[in-house]
């Protein structure tokens, strides 16, 4: 850079923010000037603009409302709430009324599961929608009401933690409490411990979280970061949202423990924008932390013990889940992932030495302290210790988050949320495996069935191959685009659904889905693509009864391809020309 | 130099600068990785074709990314990874719209010769026919967003002076395109524009008034790969005096070029008569089937019914159906007319085109004429194809070779230098 000092990059993403927020939407002068403030080409402010699907480059509306469109909302009366909002606001989904005051939006999993139909309005929360509610919801908008005045407050409901000397994270914490543990333990100390309690990535992908801040610690920098992936966009997933609201404090403590171990100044929360409404909130927390002098200079009396935590908020990238995409997106770059050349720990955030964390893991580390390290290890299985928080939706008599002991029983699992007749159950959302009755009797650890925390339960009124295809459209949707067989591939495996539900595949489509997911599997840049057509082949492998009976026998003759449609366009034509002669 | 390493690719043992990108060393030691993004002054690697792709320790990753360290296991050339090789640059032909006949780099396409080296003669997937946008905007470059495979080369190496990006992704998922910043553009040198075609693997950066026409033969793949032999197989000899082969063909939306080039096998063509008899085709003017036929041969897409109808007809009453030339394998170039409304198009051949006559203002319409398709589509998005033969048109002895070849039940056998898409 030199003596042209720009403005910090990873401010970006905040910027346009403000701008989208202001005039709800970012404009070509705007663009332009926030170019010339960071130094950046036109272009390159507007790839990252065009990134993210919250920000929008032409007006959104005074009131936008984004509906959520996962399978889940589809089930609870998508249609009618839909139909209710083209109504009540006179636009069809994906516009914006004549006069600028409402865009109408879908959007991927907002977060709210256990409330669907939800919405939001100005990123403020409305759940349990009916055509009646948003009638009215649109007539107070109309008359003056600002939405944060009449919007829900969704409270998780938590539905079950184990016996009270067995429930880790749901329970009443003593604020401060774990950190009196740096005061008189050293940082390897800590380390130690964390690697002693076999604490493990909970997003799902189980790294163990000593190592990683073992090697961490062990890269020497001038600044460090810890980050907590609050980006919880696996749809059907809400346990990091009842975390946030229950909670906030044992992830602030989490981060400020993880920062004593590595030697980090510097720690941000990703949150995503679905979750907007939870930011004052997790503000006046960090302040609480900041009085106390627990964040900031010198923490809890520790000379040159410095570190603050900021938000960094998304902007509607599922990718950015991946953490080398969600570093990406910090650094206000789009959010793709990187090349894994080098891990965060070594080169992360603005190339230094990162720690990302998922909120769980995090939430984990102060309650493993308050219990102590052997009744944590006391708790669960060998490879997964401890409990684990799932959220549960779909067909069951209670929605909701529950704190399970892992390696409980998938069928005991079924009775606790009363599901009654369940056919099908996505399991870690729609990237994670699909589960028949044939897995009911296997155990939820990481031995077994191992999970990241959305567990989507669906009975036997529902159509399997619409299910799969709402979980193709969300893939092919949020694919970054950097890498051909995520990108092209979903969208080609969607038209094979398209075909499926049509009636028009044959057995050579059913073999095409096989040989291509495994290329797309094989090849893809990053997990997205590379676990997008799990949900898929398992169902293909689970529920044969469903595929065979869409199935036509091979033929040669392509059944998709119909002549009457393909020459319906000509016939229009030759009619209007010969309507104009008489 | 740093330290050697040991490391074993496709299960040969061999020694390797230690952190050394594993493409160069298996070059060094005669295993080649195709490549497609890579691009050796870009650093870190771009790691966005996947073409790249092999096994390290069992684990999938791409090669450009990966760098040798002691004991590491690499497989290159096994079916599957071949497979996905070539299943990859299939998703890029069939994502963008690449009529190779029509575009300046033909012959000097590093994906274009991917293909050739693969043997590739149709993709397995529908062709998606992309309408993104073609910016002639630039003072100095054509942005063909259509040709573009994303491969990020010229994001990150094309710079102006003070260190601003010149060319950008814009949007995301199957929308991603690249768009030019025209300020930037402005700024660079004529050679920094120039580098910046040659840098794009593909035909999607053109400079304009720079597009030099070179003649086949001058171009930059065109004689690579001539050392490449076809494997020699054993001929299995047809047992008796059996009838002879019945053939038909047709040309569908096509120039007839696939047949002028059927035509120039020469004196052969006495020869081909000993074993073959010829059903409904042009070149007889049999207009009906007469009898079952082993070998359909198919020229042109469909455009319109009565296409389609022909088609049909031709899967019905062949054996084996070979689609040959461009046309029949992608739409060739009547698919470019994809791009644009139909009624566009018809205005423009009948009303408003420069050969229409002054004054023209009817576009026929009568029950005999047949009628037009939405999109011009392939031969196998309507009827299964059996084999395909490449090329606008098809070199006349590759055709017979082929033909002769799945008619005497023997294993291809076509020389890399065969054939060629134009």
């Amino acid at each position: 850079m030199g003596a042209n000092q720009q403005i910090d990059r990873s401010k970006l993403m905040s910027v346009l923010w403000k701008i989208q927020a202001k005039k709800s939407c970012i404009e070509h002068d705007d663009i332009t000037k926030i170019a010339n403030e960071f130094g950046l080409s036109r272009m390159e402010v507007e790839g990252v603009a065009t990134f993210y699907h919250f920000y929008h480059r032409t007006h959104a509306g005074k009131y936008t409302i984004y509906l959520n469109d996962s399978i889940i909302s589809r089930h609870a009366g998508y249609e009618s709430v839909k139909k209710a909002f083209e109504k009540e606001i006179g636009v069809t989904m994906g516009n914006v009324s004549k006069d600028n005051m409402f865009g109408l939006f879908q959007t991927a999993c907002i977060g709210l599961s256990d409330f669907e139909p939800a919405c939001l309005i100005n990123f403020k929360p409305f759940i349990n929608l009916t055509p009646k509610k948003v009638k009215k919801i649109i007539s107070d908008i109309k008359n003056g009401k600002k939405p944060k005045e009449i919007c829900d407050y969704p409270l998780s409901k938590i539905q079950y933690t184990p016996e009270k000397e067995k429930t880790v994270f749901l329970k009443p914490y003593d604020t401060f409490s774990s950190l009196k543990y740096i005061e008189d333990h050293s940082p390897e100390e800590l380390i130690e411990l964390v690697k002693k309690s076999n604490l493990a990535g909970r997003g799902g992908a189980f790294f163990p979280t000593g190592l990683k801040w073992q090697f961490c610690r062990q890269n020497k920098s001038d600044i460090k970061y810890i980050v907590c992936n609050a980006d919880e966009g696996e749809p059907g997933t809400f346990k990091d949202r009842a975390l946030l609201q229950e909670h906030p404090e044992t992830l602030i403590e989490g981060m400020i423990l993880a920062a004593y171990a590595v030697g980090a100044s510097i720690g941000a929360i990703y949150l995503r924008a679905e979750y907007r409404y939870l930011v004052s909130d997790l503000k006046k927390v960090l302040q609480t932390y900041r009085d106390n002098n627990s964040l900031g200079k010198d923490i809890n009396g520790i000379m040159g013990f410095d570190f603050d935590i900021y938000i960094h908020l998304g902007a509607g990238a599922y990718v950015c889940g991946e953490e080398t995409a969600l570093l990406h997106s910090m650094e206000g770059k789009r959010g793709e992932p990187g090349t894994k050349e080098f891990f965060p720990v070594e080169k992360g955030f603005n190339n230094r030495p990162t720690i990302v964390n998922n909120v769980e893991t995090l939430c984990a580390v102060p309650r493993i302290l308050e219990m102590g390290v052997d009744s944590w290890l006391s708790l669960g299985t060998e490879k997964s210790p401890g409990t684990k928080l799932l959220s549960v939706s779909g067909d069951c008599g209670k929605e909701g988050v529950y704190e399970i002991e892992w390696g409980m029983n998938f069928r005991e699992f079924l009775e606790l949320i009363e599901a009654k007749d369940p056919y099908m159950i996505q399991f870690s959302g729609p990237s994670g495996d699909c589960l028949s009755e044939a897995d009911f009797d296997r155990n939820i650890c990481k031995e077994d069935l191992s999970c990241g925390g959305s567990v989507m339960v669906f009975n036997k009124s529902r159509d399997l191959l619409y299910i799969l295809k709402n979980f193709s459209d969300f893939f092919v949707e949020e694919s970054c685009g950097i890498c051909v067989p995520c990108r092209t591939g979903n969208f080609l495996l969607n038209k094979k659904i398209e075909k499926l539900i049509l009636g028009h595949a044959d057995k050579k489509d059913a073999e095409d889905i096989k040989s291509w997911s495994q290329i797309i599997k094989t090849t893809s840049r990053c997990g997205l693509g590379q676990m997008s057509s799990n949900s898929l082949n398992d169902a293909m492998v689970k529920f044969p009864e469903v595929f065979e009976k869409s199935l036509l026998e091979n033929t040669d003759f392509n059944a998709s391809f119909n002549l009457e449609d393909a020459v319906k366009e000509y016939d229009q034509i030759i009619n209007e020309i010969s309507s104009d002669y008489e | 130099m740093n330290k050697l390493v040991n490391i074993k690719i496709d299960g040969k043992s061999v020694q390797a600068e230690e952190g050394k990108n594993l493409v160069d060393v298996a070059k060094e030691n005669g295993v080649y990785i195709p490549t497609l993004c890579y691009f050796r002054e870009i650093n870190p690697t771009l790691g966005t074709c996947r073409i790249c792709t092999v096994k390290l320790n069992g684990k999938h990753t791409t090669s450009c990314t990966a760098k040798v360290s002691e004991g590491m296991d690499i497989e290159v050339n096994t079916p599957e990874l071949l497979d996905n090789r070539k299943a990859i640059i299939e998703m890029l032909y069939a994502e963008g719209n690449h009529f190779c006949p029509s575009c300046e780099k033909s012959g000097n396409c590093d994906m274009q010769n991917l293909g050739y080296d693969m043997g590739l003669t149709v993709t397995r997937y529908p062709h998606v026919f992309t309408d993104k946008m073609v910016d002639f905007t630039p003072k100095r470059m054509i942005m063909e967003s259509n040709r573009c495979i994303l491969c990020k080369r010229c994001v990150e190496e094309v710079k102006t002076k003070d260190g601003k990006d010149v060319f950008s992704f814009v949007k995301r998922g199957v929308n991603t395109r690249v768009q030019i910043d025209y300020a930037e553009e402005e700024k660079l040198s004529e050679s920094e524009a120039l580098r910046a075609m040659t840098l794009c693997p593909v035909g999607a950066i053109l400079v304009k008034g720079m597009i030099h026409e070179q003649p086949f033969g001058d171009r930059k793949y065109d004689l690579l790969g001539n050392d490449i032999l076809p494997i020699e197989k054993d001929k299995k000899v047809l047992k008796g005096e059996q009838e002879k082969f019945i053939v038909a063909t047709t040309s569908l939306a096509g120039c007839f070029g696939c047949h002028m080039s059927l035509l120039d096998i020469d004196t052969d063509l006495l020869d081909i008569l000993d074993i073959v008899e010829f059903n409904k085709s042009p070149l007889t003017d049999i207009k009906k089937f007469s009898k079952r036929c082993h070998v359909g041969l198919i020229e042109g897409g469909c455009a319109n019914a009565e296409n389609v109808h022909v088609l049909r007809e031709f899967r019905k009453k062949c054996d084996i159906l070979i689609g040959f030339g461009e046309c029949a394998i992608m739409g060739g170039i009547p698919a470019m007319r994809n791009f644009v409304p139909l009624k566009e198009c018809l205005e423009e051949s009948y009303l408003n085109g420069i050969t229409s006559e002054v004054g023209a203002d009817i576009i026929p319409g009568h029950e005999d004429i047949p009628k037009l398709l939405n999109n011009v589509y392939p031969c196998n998005e309507i009827v299964k194809i059996d084999y395909y033969i490449p090329g606008c048109p098809p070199n006349a002895q590759h055709i017979w070779k082929v033909v002769k070849n799945i008619l005497l039940d023997e294993e291809f056998s076509i020389a890399h230098n065969e054939f060629k898409y134009d």
